[in-house]
C-alpha cells in the first residue's frame, strides 16, 4: 500500500475507509466510513495487520482522529458535544475536500 | 506429553489436573521455553512477581505528583516515561503511554472496543468489567449513560472525550484535584485516586469522604 508522501495535518478532515483487509485489524468497525478530524500524529509504528502475522511490517503513520458522536451513531440524548478520539492507521484514511 | 519436556516439568508449579485448556496451554508454553533455553524458570518468577506488583496505586503516586508539582505535570503531558521515571516508575516498554488531563470542561474515560488494552505496566491488570462486552460497546455510543451507571453525572458543559485505544499507546486519566485538598500531602492526596478514577469512570475522591 502506497504510504503518504506527506503527513496529514492536525485540523484536517479524514474519513475512514470502508473497506480492508480481513483478519488482524486495528481500526473498529463502529468507525469505519465515519468522518472526523486529525487531532494529532502519534509517530511511526510496524503495520499490526502485517506484524500480528509475522510478516515484514513497515512503519506506518499512526493518527489521533476525533469523531462526534452523534456523527457515529447518529443523535443521543443530550451528546450532542461528546467525542470519541481512536488511533488509526494511515492507510485508513482518505482526507475529504469538503467539509460541511 | 512426551518424557521430552521432563526438563521444564521439574520446575513445574503444581499438578496439571483440573487446569483450563488456558493455563494448560500457557504451562506448556512455559515449560518448552525454559528447555529452549529461551527463558529461564527465575526470569519468568521475576516477571510474574513484577507483574503482581503493580498497582493503581502506581498510577495515584503519579497523579498527586502532577497536581503538587506543575513542572511534573508539564513534562507528564510532554514525555510521559522520562516524567514517571522520576517517581521510579519504569514505562520504557514497548508501548507508549500518554496522560489524559481533566479539565473544567473536558472528561476523558478510557475504553478498548478491540479487545481490553489498558495500562496494565504501569497500574496492573484491569478489571473485569473494564473487559466486558457490555462497557466496550456502549462506552463510545453512549458515554454519559455509562458514567452516570458508575454514579458519575457530569454537567451538559462539560465535554466528555472517549478515548478507544485502539492501536500502540496506552492511556492514563489525570483526575482534576478536589477542592479542599489544599493542606494535603502528596501521599494524602494519592489515596484520593482510585482506579476508577485512572480509567475516567470516577472522580477524585473529596478530602472529606476519603
Amino acid at each position: 500500500m502506497a504510504v503518504r508522501p506527506s503527513p496529514l495535518a492536525v485540523g484536517v478532515g479524514v474519513r475512514v475507509r470502508t473497506t480492508g483487509p480481513s483478519g488482524h485489524v486495528r481500526t473498529p468497525g463502529y468507525l469505519r466510513g465515519a468522518s472526523g478530524t486529525v487531532v494529532a500524529l502519534l509517530g511511526r509504528f510496524p503495520n499490526p495487520e502485517r506484524l500480528a502475522y509475522g510478516a515484514p511490517a513497515p512503519l506506518v503513520a499512526l493518527y489521533r482522529v476525533e469523531f462526534a458522536v452523534t456523527d457515529v451513531f447518529g443523535p443521543a440524548d443530550g451528546a450532542s458535544r461528546d467525542v470519541v478520539t481512536a488511533d488509526i492507521y494511515e492507510h485508513w484514511l482518505e482526507e475529504v475536500q469538503d467539509r460541511e | 506429553m512426551s518424557d521430552h519436556h521432563d526438563a521444564g516439568q521439574e520446575h513445574d508449579p503444581g499438578p496439571r489436573v483440573g487446569l483450563s485448556p488456558f493455563a494448560a496451554r500457557s504451562r506448556v508454553l512455559a515449560a518448552l521455553l525454559v528447555e529452549k533455553g529461551v527463558l529461564t524458570q527465575d526470569e519468568i518468577r521475576r516477571q510474574v512477581a513484577a507483574t503482581e506488583r503493580r498497582s493503581p496505586e502506581t498510577g495515584a503516586r503519579i497523579v498527586a505528583r502532577a497536581w503538587v508539582d506543575p513542572r511534573f505535570a508539564a513534562l507528564l503531558r510532554e514525555d510521559f516515561a522520562a516524567a514517571v521515571a522520576q517517581v521510579g516508575v519504569d514505562a520504557s516498554g514497548l508501548v507508549q503511554f500518554e496522560a489524559l488531563f481533566n479539565t473544567e470542561t473536558v472528561h476523558n474515560v478510557v475504553v478498548c472496543t478491540l479487545c481490553s488494552c489498558y495500562p496494565r505496566a504501569i497500574i496492573g491488570n484491569p478489571p473485569d468489567w473494564y473487559k466486558s462486552t457490555a462497557y466496550r460497546s456502549r462506552t463510545v455510543r453512549e458515554p454519559r449513560a455509562v458514567l452516570a451507571e458508575f454514579g458519575l453525572h457530569l454537567p451538559p458543559e462539560v465535554t466528555v472525550r472517549v478515548h478507544d485505544s485502539t492501536a500502540d499507546l496506552r492511556y492514563l486519566v489525570v483526575p482534576r484535584r478536589p477542592s479542599g485538598s489544599e493542606g494535603l500531602s502528596e501521599e494524602e492526596l494519592a489515596a484520593l485516586v482510585s482506579r476508577d478514577c485512572l480509567i475516567g469512570v470516577a472522580v477524585a475522591a473529596s478530602p472529606v469522604a476519603a
